[in-house]
C-alpha cells in the first residue's frame, strides 16, 4: 500500500515540471502543453485524496477540472492562432507591446 | 465724527485710484483738494468742541471696534483727540489742503492718469497721517506710521521710470523700515510690560513710578521708540533718505518731508511724554542726537548746490531742533516749532517749486540768479519764509526756535545750547545764501547741452541762456504761497512767551497732553503730581506759575530769556550779513574760502561721505551675502538641488524599475513563480 | 508497485514534453503522460476518471493541439530573431528558473513532511474502494451536491466555444 505522501510528491514533481516548462519554452503551444501538465498534476492529487477519505468528491472535482481545461485549451489555441496571424511567430518574445 | 477726518481723504484716494484715469484734471484735482478741505473743516469743528471742554477733561475719544482681544491684552481701533493731536490735525489738514491746491497747478503737465495717480497717493498719505495722529493707541498709530512710509515711497518714486527716483523711493522705505523695526520692538516691550498699548493707559501706569536713574526697561523702550523716530524724522543715523527724497515732485517734498510725515517722530515723543519723562537717560540721548543732527545738517546745507537739497538738509536740521526740545523736556516748545516750521518750510519748498517750474526744470542754484525781477510773488514769499526760518524777531520762527534754545539753556544743557546757537547761525547763512544766489545778482545761465539733466523734477527741458520770458507762479500756486507767507508771519504769535508779555497760549493749551489726564483718575492727580510727572519745565509758563516758583526765580528766568532772545536775534542778523558778504558784495570770497579749504569743502559737499560709508559697511556686504551666499550658494544649490534632486531621483528609480516591464510574458511568469515560492515558503515556515 | 511504474513513466514523459524541440514530439509525449496518469487512476480505484481522462484529454484536446501545430507550421524554436534579445535565454536565467522550480518542489515536500498522516496508505480502506469506483456514485454527486458547478461549467463551455470561434476567425471585410 503506497502512502498518500508518495502520490503527493509525485504530483508536486509533475507540477514543478509543468511550471518549468511554462518558464523555459519559447513556443506558445508548448507553454500551453505545460499548463496541461500542471492541471493533471492537480487532478492526481484530487483523486488520491478522494480515494483516501473514501468519497467520490475528488473524482467529481476532477471531472469539472477536465472540462474547464478543455475549454481553456480551446480558447487558448484560438488566441495562439490569432497571435500567429499577427506576428508570424509563436515565440512569446515576439509579443512585447507592453514593454516600456 | 472723528473717523471722518481720515475718512474723507481716504475716500478721495479710492475715487482717484479707481476711476481717476477717466476724470479730467479739474475733477480729480478738485476732488482731492475738496476732501482735504472737508477734513479741515471737520477738524476745525472738532477742535472747537474740544476747546469748549474743561481743561482737565480735554479729550474726545471714539472707539470704532475691538481689533485684538487676546487675554490679557485688548487693542481697539480707536481715535482720540486732545490738545496735542488737535494741533496736528489742523496742521496736516490745513497745510495739506493748501498743498493739494498748489499741486493742481504744479502737476498740470502730467497726463490725466498720472495726475490722478498723484492725487490718489497724496490723499492716501493724508488719510494715513491723520490715522497716525488720531490713534489712541500705539498700534493704530503704527498703522498710520507704516502707511505714511508707504505713501512716501510711492510719492518719492512717482516718476518711477527714472532710476534715481525709484532708487530714492526704495532707499526711503528701507531706511524707514529699519527704524520701524525698532519701533515695533519698543511697542512690544511696553505691551508685554503693561498689557496695554493705549497711550492713556500706559501713561497712567507709568506716571506713579519714579523716573529711572539708570538705563532700565523704560529707557530701553523709549530708546527703541526713538530709533523709530530717527528713521521717520530723519535724524542721525537714519536721515540719509531725506535728501534723496527730493527726487519726488516738489509739493510732495513740501507736504511730506517738511510739514507732516517727518514730524511724526516728534509727535510720537510728545504723545509718549510721560514715558520719556521717566527715562532721563534716553532723553539725554534724544537731545544730543537732535543737536548733533541739527549741526551736521546745517554744515552740509551750506555748500549744496541744488535748491531742494539745501531745503532738505534744512529740514533735517530743524527737525534736530525739535528733538533737542523734546530731549530737554520742553515738549511744548518742540511741538511749537513743528507747527511754525510746517508753515515756513512748506512755503520755502513750494516757492522753490515755483522757481523750478518757471525755469522748466533747472534746480542748480549756480545757474540761477536775478530772478527777483521776473518772479516777484515767488521772491517775496520766499524771502518771508527765509526770514522766518532764520529766526529774525517778529516772525514765526523766532518765537519757536528761541523757546527751544531758552529751554535748553535753562535746563542746564549749556553745551547743547552752544551747538543750537551755532546751528542758528548756519541756518541764517545757508538760507540767505540760497536767497541771494537764486534771486539776486545777474542771471547765470546754464552752459547746457540737452543731455545736462538737472531737471530732476521731470521737466527735462533745457533751461538755456536767452530764455527771456519767465512766468511767475500761476494763480493756484501763488495763492498758496501767499497764504503760507502770512502764516509764517503770524503763526508764531500764539506762543509768545511771558517774558515779553505774551500769554504763551499754545504752551498752556498743550500742557495737559503731556501728563496723565485720565478722567477716571481725576481725583488722583493734583497740581504737584502733575509737576513731578512733567519733570523739567514744559515750556509752559502757566505751569511754572502753578508750580510755585517764586517771583524772584521767575524774574531771573525772564531776564535770562530776554538776554538769550537778544543773542538769538543777533545771531540771525549776523548770519544774514555773512551771507550777504559772501554771496552778494564779494562773490569771489566764497570761492576763495572754498579754495583755501578744499578738503573740508569736499567733505561737506559729499555729505561727510555718510552714504558711501553705509554703502560699504552695510549695503555691499548684504548684497554680496545675498547674491553669492544665499542666492547662488543656498537657493540654487540647496533648494533647487533638493527639488531637482527629487525629480532626478524619481527619474532614476523609474529608469530602474522600468526594466521590469519587459513585455515578455515569460518574465512575468517568472515573477509569478518567484512570488509563489516566496509566499508558500512564508506560510510553510509559520 | 504499479504506482512506481506509472509514476516514473509520467515523470519521464512530462520531462519529454518540456524538453523536446519539436512541438509534435511534445504533444505525443504529453499523450503518453496522460496515459500513465490514467493508469494511476485505475490503481486508485477510479476507472471512470481514467477513461474520462483518455477520452477528453488524449482524445479531444491533444487532437486539437495536433491540428493547431500542424496548421501553424511553425519553424522550430531557436531560429526566431526574437530569441537573441531576451535575457532569459542566457543560461544564468535558465538556471534561476530551474532553481525556482526545484525550490517549489522542495517547499511542497517540506510542507508534506510536516503534514500529519502523510504516511497513511491511500488505499487503506478497502471497502471504500467499491464506493469510489462506482460510476453511479459519481453521477449522483454531480447532479445533487455539485449541480450548480455542473450548470455553470456548461455555460463556461458554451462561452469558450463562442470565444474560440470568434478569436480564430480570419479578419474579413474590416481589413
Amino acid at each position: 500500500m503506497t502512502p498518500i505522501g508518495h502520490y503527493l510528491i509525485l504530483s508536486a514533481i509533475l507540477f514543478a515540471i509543468g511550471t518549468a516548462g511554462v518558464f523555459f519554452r519559447r513556443n506558445l503551444i508548448t507553454i500551453l502543453l505545460s499548463i496541461e501538465i500542471m492541471l493533471n498534476a492537480v487532478n492526481l492529487t484530487f483523486v488520491a485524496f478522494g480515494r483516501q477519505i473514501g468519497a467520490v468528491d475528488g473524482q467529481v472535482i476532477v471531472f469539472f477540472v477536465m472540462t474547464v481545461a478543455a475549454a481553456e485549451a480551446a480558447v487558448g489555441l484560438a488566441i495562439v492562432i490569432a497571435l500567429f496571424r499577427h506576428r508570424e511567430s509563436l515565440n512569446p518574445e515576439a509579443f512585447t507591446s507592453l514593454k516600456w | 465724527m472723528l473717523a471722518l477726518i481720515p475718512l474723507f481723504p481716504f475716500l478721495g484716494f479710492l475715487v482717484n485710484a479707481a476711476i481717476g484715469r477717466r476724470l479730467s484734471k479739474t475733477v480729480s484735482g478738485g476732488l482731492a483738494s475738496l476732501v482735504m478741505i472737508a477734513s479741515f473743516a471737520v477738524s476745525a469743528v472738532t477742535v472747537w468742541n474740544l476747546a469748549a471742554l474743561p481743561v482737565d477733561h480735554r479729550a474726545i475719544t471714539e472707539t470704532l471696534y475691538t481689533w485684538i482681544a487676546s487675554d490679557p491684552i485688548t487693542i481697539d481701533v480707536a481715535f482720540r483727540v486732545d490738545p496735542l493731536s488737535a494741533v496736528m490735525i489742523l496742521v496736516v489738514t490745513g497745510i495739506g489742503a493748501l498743498i493739494h491746491v498748489y499741486s493742481t497747478a504744479y502737476m498740470h503737465d502730467e497726463s490725466d492718469g498720472e495726475f490722478a495717480r498723484y492725487f490718489s497717493y497724496l490723499n492716501l498719505f493724508a488719510a494715513f497721517m491723520l490715522v497716525l495722529v488720531l490713534g489712541s493707541n500705539m498700534l493704530v498709530m503704527f498703522v498710520g506710521w507704516e502707511g505714511v512710509g508707504l505713501c512716501s515711497y510711492l510719492l518719492i518714486g512717482f516718476w518711477f521710470r527714472k532710476k534715481s527716483a525709484s532708487d530714492a523711493g526704495k532707499k526711503a522705505f528701507i531706511v524707514n523700515r529699519v527704524g520701524d523695526y525698532a519701533f515695533v520692538l519698543g511697542m512690544l516691550l511696553l505691551a508685554v510690560a503693561y498689557n496695554t498699548v493705549d497711550f492713556q493707559h500706559l501713561a497712567s501706569e507709568i506716571a506713579p513710578l519714579a523716573p529711572e536713574a539708570a538705563f532700565g526697561p523704560l529707557s530701553l523702550a523709549a530708546l527703541l521708540l526713538f530709533v523709530g523716530a530717527t528713521g521717520k524724522s530723519a535724524q542721525i543715523p537714519l536721515y540719509v533718505w531725506l535728501p534723496d527724497a527730493m527726487e519726488g515732485p516738489t509739493p510732495v517734498s513740501a507736504l511730506i518731508h517738511a510739514a507732516t510725515m517727518v514730524t511724526a517722530g516728534v509727535y510720537m515723543i510728545g504723545r509718549n511724554a510721560v514715558l520719556f519723562s521717566h527715562a532721563p537717560v534716553t532723553m539725554e540721548v534724544v537731545a544730543v542726537v537732535g543737536a548733533a543732527t541739527a549741526l551736521m545738517a546745517g554744515t552740509i546745507g551750506l555748500v549744496q548746490n541744488d535748491i531742494k537739497r539745501v531745503l532738505a538738509y534744512s529740514t533735517v536740521s530743524q527737525l534736530g531742533y525739535m528733538f533737542l526740545a523734546m530731549g530737554v523736556g520742553a515738549f511744548g516748545a518742540g511741538i511749537f516749532h513743528l507747527y511754525t516750521h510746517a508753515f515756513f518750510k512748506a512755503l520755502l519748498f513750494l516757492g522753490s517749486g515755483a522757481v523750478i517750474h518757471a525755469l522748466h526744470g533747472e534746480q542748480d542754484i549756480r545757474h540761477m540768479g536775478g530772478l527777483r525781477k521776473d518772479l516777484p510773488v515767488t521772491y517775496w514769499t520766499f524771502l518771508i519764509g527765509a526770514i522766518a526760518i532764520a529766526g529774525v524777531p517778529g516772525l514765526a520762527g523766532f518765537f519757536s526756535k528761541d523757546e527751544i534754545l531758552f529751554e535748553t539753556f535753562w535746563t542746564g544743557h549749556t553745551a547743547l545750547w552752544v551747538i543750537g546757537a551755532l546751528t542758528s547761525l548756519l541756518t541764517a547763512t545757508y538760507m540767505f545764501r540760497l536767497v541771494f544766489l537764486t534771486f539776486h545778482g545777474e542771471r547765470r545761465a546754464a552752459a547746457a547741452a540737452p543731455g545736462h539733466d538737472h531737471g530732476a523734477d521731470g521737466h527735462a527741458h533745457d533751461a538755456g541762456a536767452g530764455h527771456a520770458h519767465l512766468h511767475d507762479a500761476p494763480p493756484a500756486m501763488a495763492l498758496v504761497l501767499v497764504a503760507l507767507a502770512v502764516g509764517s508771519v503770524v503763526a508764531g504769535y500764539i506762543g509768545v512767551p511771558h517774558a515779553i508779555g505774551g500769554r504763551n497760549a499754545l504752551g498752556a493749551w498743550l500742557a495737559p497732553s503731556f501728563t496723565v489726564s485720565a478722567p477716571a483718575k481725576a481725583g488722583a492727580l493734583g497740581a504737584e503730581e502733575r509737576m513731578a510727572v512733567e519733570g523739567h519745565a514744559i515750556g509752559a509758563e502757566a505751569g511754572a506759575a502753578e508750580g510755585g516758583e517764586g517771583h524772584g526765580e521767575a524774574a531771573g528766568k525772564t531776564g535770562t530769556e530776554l538776554t538769550l532772545m537778544g543773542v538769538s536775534s543777533a545771531i540771525a542778523l549776523i548770519g544774514i550779513g555773512l551771507a550777504f558778504f559772501f554771496f552778494v558784495s564779494t562773490p569771489s570770497a566764497a570761492d576763495g574760502v572754498a579754495r583755501s579749504f578744499p578738503g573740508l569743502h569736499r567733505l561737506l559737499l559729499n555729505k561727510y561721505y555718510v552714504d558711501e560709508a553705509y554703502d560699504a559697511v552695510l549695503v555691499q556686504p548684504i548684497r554680496v551675502i545675498s547674491q553669492e551666499g544665499l542666492w547662488k550658494g543656498f537657493d540654487v544649490k540647496v533648494i533647487d538641488g533638493a527639488v531637482d534632486g527629487t525629480g532626478a531621483m524619481v527619474s532614476g528609480w523609474a529608469w530602474i524599475l522600468r526594466r521590469t516591464q519587459t513585455g515578455s510574458v515569460r518574465t512575468y511568469a517568472g515573477s509569478l513563480l518567484l512570488g509563489v515560492v516566496l509566499v508558500l515558503g512564508y506560510y510553510l515556515w509559520r | 508497485m504499479l504506482f512506481y511504474v506509472f509514476g516514473g513513466l509520467a515523470i519521464v514523459s512530462a520531462l519529454g514534453v518540456i524538453g523536446q524541440r519539436n512541438p509534435i514530439y511534445s504533444v505525443l509525449a504529453l499523450v503518453l503522460m496522460f496515459a500513465s496518469l490514467a493508469g494511476l487512476y485505475v490503481v486508485l480505484d477510479a476507472p471512470f476518471t481514467a477513461v474520462t481522462q483518455i477520452i477528453i484529454y488524449a482524445g479531444a484536446i491533444m487532437v486539437l493541439f495536433l491540428f493547431v501545430v500542424m496548421l501553424l507550421n511553425n519553424p522550430l524554436e531557436g531560429h526566431s530573431p526574437y530569441d537573441r534579445s531576451h535575457p532569459l535565454r542566457r543560461t544564468a536565467a535558465g538556471r534561476m528558473g530551474g532553481v525556482l522550480a526545484v525550490m517549489l518542489v522542495a517547499e511542497l515536500a517540506w510542507g508534506l513532511s510536516r503534514m500529519v498522516g502523510a504516511g497513511a496508505p491511500v488505499a487503506g480502506d478497502v471497502a471504500a474502494g467499491a464506493v469510489v469506483s462506482s460510476v453511479r456514485e459519481i453521477g449522483v454527486k454531480i447532479f445533487t451536491d455539485y449541480r450548480f458547478a455542473f450548470e455553470a461549467t456548461s455555460i463556461l463551455i458554451l462561452v469558450a466555444m463562442i470565444g474560440a470561434v470568434v478569436l480564430a476567425r480570419r479578419e474579413e471585410a474590416t481589413r
